[in-house]
């Protein structure tokens, strides 16, 4: 690890500041992505801004939805009555991750930007396009059971959000609140905030240097009150999933009115599914229907030397 | 001693040994007390070391840039092979290897060759651990890379034949009887390939070495290993110096699962990054360095061919296994010795093929060679039950070894048929339905599955010393090691229950050079060896104060023979009239003794009858002395719970049974058995690191990435021992458990898997993608 300053910031404005001061700063949240990415020197920050103090904070009912402060804790979020309730599969999302001490440091702002497991990006002594752009791929041919398989690019096949909050928000259409160093708001749909790798896999999402997300918030509907996350791995905990799917169904008088699904683990980004979706919704909400085999559910520019084995 | 001290009758489990004791280091260790090797924080002037290894797997370097690293505030040296100081002896040379006795043929830093991916290049010395580790980072090294090999698997690698496996420990060729032809006449054939992921020990406190020259000629190191007599002689051969010279301390290890058997190259970079700047150095390897730094179990396939009758008796067993090794060694874990001695077969064969490739020497690992052989052999048994449509410990039982078939010699005591049954009762066995794929809790799939397990005592000699005070204190002392497992608890049972004393009153201290030498903890043999050591000791310490006693004229026992003169709770009493006698405190107090020592020497096949004595006795009957095959035996069962959607893999219930002659703690023992089960667990279902096929760089070297089992996947276990007295073994009748915790889990995992799926997974770890397409029956 390289040395680094670190300075504690009490508003959006001072981050930003520090940021556009000294570009390759990085804010620290809970610390837990960022510090382990700077031990295996993968990232190199001279300053660290701390923006724990920020008031990017509160789990509460808008008129759009139950916004959720980028500050707060999976642990809080998690167990908040409010998505218990209304949004089980988020609960169930942030429950399922990680570890209760993980859980207890880590923000869901850190969480949306946590970066790829894949083996080769995680270890210095490995060439990688995401880390050094143009360095190759060893994973292509290499050990890649737990890579995308959906949207990958030659230049990269990494699961680059590794993670679960995102999957579950993804289905249920939550978007993300973000403001910029002019102190500019804007909004960004969870779908829309993850990019895919093409030649530029570096590259992960639209957020713009120095600027922080805010906020995330979930519209209320039906079908996330009935929604679930599932999450397959090796070990029944403590590890990321190698696929998840979160699924929101509005069902009434046995009928599928409306469908979320969305998949984790298997695409290089949250991997929102609308021809599953399409195919569940009207559809009677039975074993039938949900065992019975479909035409892919979900296409994507699959890249053809992925030997993924999902 | 001039009379033979009588074990085990005259000492009957009546006493503390064998009770549940809680650990004398528990509060130590909970209150952050109990020092661990990297956590002598106080010597004068300590600095620390960082290892700077290699990104790439082959090559030769050219050079170093050291400029920047070197300008760090607070670097004192940054080390590499052009400026190292020469030792005297490295185990690079094949007959300096056996004198020093370290487990690996190359040590890194003694020349410009990257032989493997995580080789040290060079050793950063600062004053703090945050800036050493900042100037590795910034130190560059410039290699002239080439292309490496990275497994057996690989096309251009060359198998090859090893005259010598283990430098001759084990014989990489045994025939016995003519197993090829009785496998062509057998009515039943089988033939399968097994093949083991790389597995890595992975202990909780890492590799750590703290160093210090306490005087040119006069080392102390503090060091995480499994035996403090092994490195001491390590070192101080490879440095030039007398073992008396050198100073090995090990007070508290978090586990070592085989990887601490041995001294690694880390270890003398230490002592000599030391001696380099002439402070003392520290180092911990990071849990990356884990990985590349003390060994691993072998990616490897096996090849077992299976003869039978039509009613599953064994005729014919061949064992072939393929594996990695290193540039330099011929190693690999003799996986076909438990194929050998498990059942009565009457053809046995056993070969081994290896490939060098550019790793580092992989090494034992718990049960090392059992518990891979036994997934192969116990796998295979179970596919014969199913083919012949017998009960799996029926198979087992029609194949019931009455003496060892390896060697012909009887057994020293088998309790296997009692393991079998009480464990069948404990699991509820005979509920169970013989069809596999059928069984189903919901929508999962339940499967039964068991496997046999036995383990060898090895051989292995020990000394310790007892030293008892007047005022009813005592002292016991050996150089063992206490890898976590309850070393200091139990032998505290075993010398207060010899001294007739309360456990408070005794205090055990073990991990020092200074004190009597101990075998290494490795291969099960530290609590059978140091316990009979610490008995042995006590005897003798009762022995000298019998002659006292006879020869003191105030001394009820005055003028007694000492033969006929027993010690019973610390009193010392003629056998034939207790009530003639006195204690030990009395008789001490009265001849002016302010304490009193003895010593001992746990020997291997030294029990109450044991052979050697009586040959010794009467030389004429030398011939007709038994030689006995050691071994513990025991079974394991298990249930799994398989989700035929998702593939998921759960065991949920788990009873293991064992014989392992006497226990000395129920408690650390009930705890080692659960532990190497849940080992056994990992390897069955997740455990496995991944060498990049091309670059031979392991993908997941962390415990985020390789993972072991987290309590979730743990169900509440049953573990129960069966009472065995076994005469031979040693002067305390025990076995050993570390190891035999672990032989056939991964069997009884993938017999279960195979219950509940009709799925037979032969590759390890059985993860969810080798699940998948199960149909359901
Ligand atoms: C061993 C391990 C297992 C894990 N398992 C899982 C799992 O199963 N599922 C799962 O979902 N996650 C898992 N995680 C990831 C974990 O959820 C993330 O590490 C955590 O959420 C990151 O949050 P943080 O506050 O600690 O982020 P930090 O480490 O502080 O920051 C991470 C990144 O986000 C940036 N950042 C943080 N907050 C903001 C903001 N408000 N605006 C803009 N940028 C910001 C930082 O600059 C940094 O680049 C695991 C992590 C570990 C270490
Ligand atoms: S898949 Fe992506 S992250 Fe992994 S090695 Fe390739 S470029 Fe790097």
């Amino acid at each position: 690890m390289n040395n680094f300053s670190y300075i504690q910031v009490n508003s959006a404005k001072e981050a930003t500041g520090y940021r556009q001061a000294t570009p390759q700063a990085a804010y620290i949240a809970g610390g837990t992505t960022l510090l382990d990415l700077m031990k295996g020197n993968l990232e190199e920050h001279p300053q660290l801004v701390d923006i724990n103090l920020l008031p990017f904070k509160g789990i509460e009912q808008t008129s759009d939805g139950l916004r959720i402060g980028a500050m707060e804790r999976m642990s809080d979020v998690g167990e908040h009555p409010l998505v218990l309730q209304q949004y089980p599969a988020v609960s169930e999302s942030l429950l399922l991750a990680a570890s209760p001490q993980l859980r207890n440091m880590a923000s869901i702002g850190g969480n949306m930007m946590q970066r790829t497991r894949c083996g080769y990006f995680r270890d210095a002594a490995f060439p990688c396009n995401k880390r050094v752009p143009g360095s190759g791929c060893p994973a292509q041919e290499g050990n890649n059971h737990n890579l995308a398989i959906l949207g990958t690019s030659e230049a990269c096949i990494a699961t680059s959000y590794p993670g679960d909050l995102a999957v579950a928000l993804a289905a249920l259409d939550a978007v993300m609140t973000l403001e910029n160093a002019k102190g500019k708001q804007r909004r960004v749909p969870v779908t829309e905030f993850y990019v895919l790798p093409g030649k530029t896999p570096q590259r992960e999402t639209v957020l713009e240097p120095g600027e922080l997300i805010v906020a995330v918030t979930i519209p209320a509907a039906a079908h996330a009150r009935r929604s679930t996350y599932l999450k397959v791995r090796e070990r029944s905990s403590y590890a990321y999933a190698l696929a998840s799917a979160a699924v929101g169904l509005d069902v009434q008088n046995g009928t599928i009115r409306s469908a979320r699904v969305a998949l984790g683990g298997v695409g290089t980004k949250p991997w929102r599914s609308p021809e599953a979706e399409k195919v569940l919704t009207g559809a009677p909400a039975t074993e039938a229907t949900f065992r019975a085999p479909r035409p892919r559910p979900c296409v994507g520019p699959s890249h053809a030397t992925t030997t993924a084995s999902k | 001693m001039d009379t033979e001290p009588k074990f085990f009758e005259t000492n009957p489990t009546a006493g503390v040994v064998g009770k549940p004791l809680n650990r004398v280091d528990g509060r130590d260790k909970v209150m952050g007390r109990a020092k661990y090797s990297a956590e002598f924080n106080n010597l004068p002037g300590l600095v620390h070391a960082v290892l700077k290894t290699s990104d790439v797997a082959k090559g030769r370097i050219t050079g170093f840039d050291t400029t920047a690293a070197l300008k760090q505030p607070g670097v004192l040296a940054i080390i590499t092979h052009q400026n190292i100081p020469k030792l005297a002896k490295t185990p690079n040379d094949a007959e300096d290897k056996r004198a020093i006795g370290v487990h690996m043929g190359y040590l890194p830093l003694t020349d410009d060759q990257i032989y493997y991916a995580g080789q040290p290049v060079a050793v950063v010395v600062a004053d703090t651990l945050e800036r050493a580790q900042y100037a590795a980072a910034l130190l560059k090294v410039q290699v002239a890379v080439e292309k490496p090999l990275a497994s057996y698997e690989d096309p251009k690698a060359r198998l090859f034949d090893p005259t010598k496996l283990q430098e001759g420990k084990t014989a990489p060729h045994v025939v016995r009887g003519s197993a090829q032809a009785a496998f062509a006449a057998a009515p039943i054939q089988l033939t399968h390939k097994y093949t083991h992921a790389i597995n890595h020990h992975n202990p909780m406190e890492p590799g750590a070495t703290t160093a210090h020259w306490e005087a040119p000629d006069r080392l102390t190191v503090y060091e995480s290993t499994q035996g403090v007599t092994r490195t001491q002689k390590a070192l101080s051969t490879m440095l030039g110096l007398s073992a008396e010279q050198v100073r090995v301390v090990t007070k508290f290890l978090g586990g070592g699962f085989g990887c601490k058997g041995s001294c690694w190259p880390h270890t003398v970079l230490t002592v000599q990054a030391a001696k380099f700047v002439g402070r003392p150095v520290k180092l911990a390897l990071t849990r990356p360095q884990m990985f590349t730094s003390m060994g691993h179990r072998e990616d490897q396939t096996q090849t077992l061919r299976l003869g039978a009758t039509n009613d599953g008796k064994l005729t014919a067993l061949i064992h072939e296994k393929t594996s990695t090794t290193s540039p330099w060694d011929n190693y690999a874990e003799s996986n076909s010795k438990i194929v050998n001695m498990l059942y009565e077969c009457p053809n046995f064969e056993a070969s081994y093929q290896l490939a060098r490739a550019n790793v580092m020497t992989s090494t034992y690992t718990r049960a090392p060679g059992e518990a891979p052989g036994s997934f192969a052999l116990e796998s295979s048994m179970d596919d014969l039950a199913y083919q012949l449509g017998i009960d799996p410990i029926e198979i087992r039982l029609r194949n019931y070894a009455e003496k060892d078939p390896s060697s012909g010699q009887p057994w020293s005591s088998k309790s296997l048929k009692q393991c079998y049954a009480r464990g069948a009762e404990l699991f509820g066995w005979s509920k169970r339905n013989p069809k596999a794929g059928v069984t189903r809790n919901g929508r999962l799939l339940v499967g039964w599955g068991m496997a046999t397990a036995s383990y060898p005592v090895h051989n292995s000699q020990g000394m310790a010393r007892a030293r008892l005070y007047a005022d009813g204190h005592a002292v016991v002392q050996s150089g063992a090691t206490d890898l976590g497992t309850g070393t200091y608890t139990v032998m505290t049972q075993v010398a207060a229950e010899a001294l007739g004393l309360p456990v408070e009153k005794v205090r055990f201290e073990l991990g020092d050079t200074k004190l009597p030498t101990a075998p290494n903890s490795g291969g099960s043999v530290a609590a059978g060896t140091v316990s009979s050591s610490v008995y042995m000791a006590v005897q003798d310490l009762w022995q000298k104060l019998i002659k006292v006693a006879v020869l003191d004229k105030k001394s009820p026992l005055h003028r007694a023979k000492t033969a006929d003169v027993e010690v019973k709770d610390g009193r010392l009493q003629l056998k034939d009239n207790p009530k003639k006698g006195e204690d030990f405190a009395t008789l001490m107090k009265r001849a002016d003794m302010a304490d009193v020592e003895g010593n001992g020497q746990g020997r291997y096949g030294s029990g109450y009858e044991d052979a050697q004595t009586a040959a010794n006795a009467n030389p004429a009957k030398k011939d007709e002395a038994p030689h006995h095959s050691m071994h513990a035996f025991g079974a394991h069962f298990c249930e799994v719970q398989v989700d035929p959607d998702l593939g998921t893999v759960r065991v949920t219930r788990w009873v293991s049974v064992h014989g392992a002659g006497r226990i000395l703690n129920a408690k650390t023992a009930r705890s080692q058995i659960i532990g190497g089960s849940i080992f056994g667990i990992g390897a069955a279902l997740m455990e496995a690191t991944v060498r990049d096929q091309k670059l031979a760089r392991y993908t997941n070297a962390s415990l985020a990435d390789y993972h072991i089992p987290v309590n979730a996947d743990i169900p509440d276990m049953t573990v129960e021992f069966v009472e065995e007295h076994d005469p031979y073994i040693n002067a305390m009748g025990v076995k050993g458990i570390g190891e035999i915790s672990m032989v056939g889990v991964t069997a009884a995992v993938a017999n279960a898997v195979f219950h509940a799926t009709g799925k037979r997974v032969r590759e390890l770890p059985i993860t969810p993608d080798k699940i998948l397409g199960t149909k359901a029956v």
